[in-house]
């Protein structure tokens, strides 16, 4: 079975689950230079939340509890839940997210690398479904000092509207469902030279970590390309039909969530597709279901709906791409 | 009655409600079960009208088992179930029509519910119409007390109340506000997802208690003819 010279490699879950986290800092960085300190609060309460949990799911399934923890598996779930939650989110909803994605989405089914559905992902979805206004409050990027944000994230009386806004998609679609057209949507302080304002620079330092990423081959370049170069043709198909109806496709990269998911949580490893070409399929039908439901649907963006609506897929997508074996041609039977 | 036939239909009961419970272990008419558990009121009340459909029919068709031609069999006791649901339909319209409302579709569906029509093809058609009607009895009360659980968790966590439309049934009775009056409820768990998350985590406690009832097995890999390790 085993023979043969092998290359020892360095890497270990430990190793991959460090430098995600680092390959984060320069998006959660702008974020909190642009929007307040929010994040950090989200991503202390988050991580202190997932520890728990994990610690509390393995000595209840007798596993070994210092090891695991040590991974940093549960830290990087933690941290992707963070940056996907209003930074102003009451610290509880945080805290029941993070545990649901821990002990259902992880441990339930079996722990580290047996989840189908990413974590952070079904932290998202049960928020989003249960909470939709909450989860729509974003701040802006006047907003508010540090114990004002401290005080709401703490759950202190909240004075909301005066400085948390839609996001730059929520407000494209209440812009045209008011019947305007997509030129005169896009004139409001919302938004900035290509999506939102200051959400474009999140989105570049999301982008950079992710090519942080790829340059140490922790991902490959396949689902990164499939996803943005999805969402870019579907968005270019529809802004070209109709420009005054449909954003153009840079809009769509650089808004939302769009560059986080490339990047970051479509290539979630477990969860995800594993042959080259099923990533592939796997990143383009993600890019294709979020479009659908930014430009159709009636949720502030689609992509966490859309992973776990391709996570689904995913072991049918492993099936059918499987690489041919060495010396076959495609279709032969190995 | 002679003790041995009271030890079967003693059986049958456990059988209903705890080793072979419809909703726990067959997973059988989940979809009204999902449906209709958003609340304890809806959910006890649909499930009794099962009851009430399954001892009837089972009993119906257990007393017709000689008279029915085997090829057409289905049909016929589709036929049956029909008519008895159809009776319950109207009942339900003239005596309790705010809840009727609320049921609406579900209650004429009890017809295509698998559970009801399984038990009259595998119990009720081979069986004395006493012990049929008895197993339909039994596994419908072993579907009402997971309905009852489920509708429970699931309006306690979606809305913090218990028996929200007690009042179809019971003129002036009250809801209990058990969380409170602020509290805003968890809106995932009145949805579907909801409910099969939590059907998931029952079926799991039932599995986990049954587990822990037996003794454990040694699987194969540790018996002493099995191969060597590859």
């Amino acid at each position: 079975m085993y023979n043969s010279p092998f290359l020892r490699q360095k890497t270990s879950v430990r190793r991959v689950m460090t430098t995600v986290l680092v390959a984060m800092l320069p998006g959660i960085i702008v974020h909190v230079w642009l929007f307040g300190i929010g994040l950090l609060l989200q991503i202390a309460i988050a991580s202190a939340a997932a520890l728990a949990c994990e610690a509390g799911m393995l000595a209840l399934r007798r596993r070994p509890v210092a090891r695991a923890l040590g991974d940093g598996s549960a830290l990087v779930t933690a941290w992707l839940i963070a940056v996907c939650l209003p930074p102003l989110l009451p610290w509880w909803m945080t805290v029941l997210g993070t545990s649901f994605a821990l002990v259902i989405g992880k441990h339930l089914y079996g722990g580290l690398g047996q989840n189908p559905f990413n974590p952070a992902m079904l932290a998202y979805c049960l928020l989003i479904v249960s909470f939709p206004a909450l989860m729509s409050q974003w701040p802006g990027m006047q907003g508010s000092d540090a114990a004002t944000q401290l005080h709401w994230v703490l759950g202190g009386e909240r004075a909301l509207d005066a400085v948390t806004g839609a996001t730059p998609l929520d407000a494209l679609r209440t812009g045209l469902r008011g019947a305007a057209d997509v030129d005169t949507v896009l004139q409001s302080p919302v938004f900035g030279f290509v999506a939102g304002a200051g959400w474009e620079w999140v989105a570049l330092a999301w982008a950079a970590g992710g090519l942080l990423l790829l340059a140490l081959r922790i991902i490959t370049w396949h689902i990164p390309a499939a996803f943005l170069g999805t969402l870019a043709a579907v968005a270019g198909i529809a802004w070209l039909i109709d420009p005054s109806q449909f954003a153009s496709p840079a809009f769509h990269l650089f808004a939302g969530g769009s560059m986080l998911a490339a990047f970051f949580i479509a290539t979630d490893p477990v969860s995800g597709a594993t042959t080259p070409r099923g990533k592939l399929v796997f990143a383009a039908g993600i890019a294709l279901i979020a479009w659908l439901i930014r430009a159709f649907g009636a949720f502030p963006d689609g992509i966490a709906f859309a992973v776990l609506l391709m996570n689904i897929c995913v072991p049918l997508i492993d099936i059918r791409t499987q690489p041919p074996v060495f010396g076959h041609k495609n279709g032969d039977a190995p | 009655m002679d003790p041995e036939a009271r030890a079967a239909l003693g059986d049958i009961g456990r059988k209903g409600l705890w080793e072979n419970n419809t909703a726990l272990v067959q997973l059988l008419g989940l979809c009204p079960l999902l449906a209709v558990s958003t609340s304890v009121v809806n959910a006890v009340s649909l499930a009794l009208a099962t009851v009430l459909v399954m001892a009837l029919a089972s009993g119906a068709v257990a007393a017709l088992r000689t008279l029915i031609p085997h090829e057409i069999r289905i049909p016929v006791f589709i036929l049956i179930i029909a008519a008895l649901v159809t009776c319950l339909d109207l009942a339900f319209n003239a005596w309790l029509h705010s809840l009727y409302l609320v049921l609406g579709i579900f209650i004429p569906l009890i017809v295509t519910n698998c559970i009801v029509l399984a038990r009259v093809e595998a119990f009720a058609a081979k069986n004395s119409p006493l012990a049929a009607a008895w197993d339909g009895a039994a596994m419908g009360v072993g579907l009402l007390w997971v309905l009852a659980l489920l509708g429970g968790a699931r309006e306690l966590i979606g809305s913090g109340t218990l028996f929200a439309g007690i009042d179809m049934i019971i003129p002036g009775a009250r809801p209990l506000h058990l969380l409170g009056e602020e509290y805003h409820g968890l809106l995932i768990a009145i949805l579907p997802p909801g409910a099969f998350i939590l059907l998931g985590l029952m079926i799991a406690a039932r599995n986990a208690w049954v587990a822990r009832a037996q003794p454990a097995h040694p699987t194969d890999t540790h018996t002493a003819d099995a191969p060597a390790a590859a």
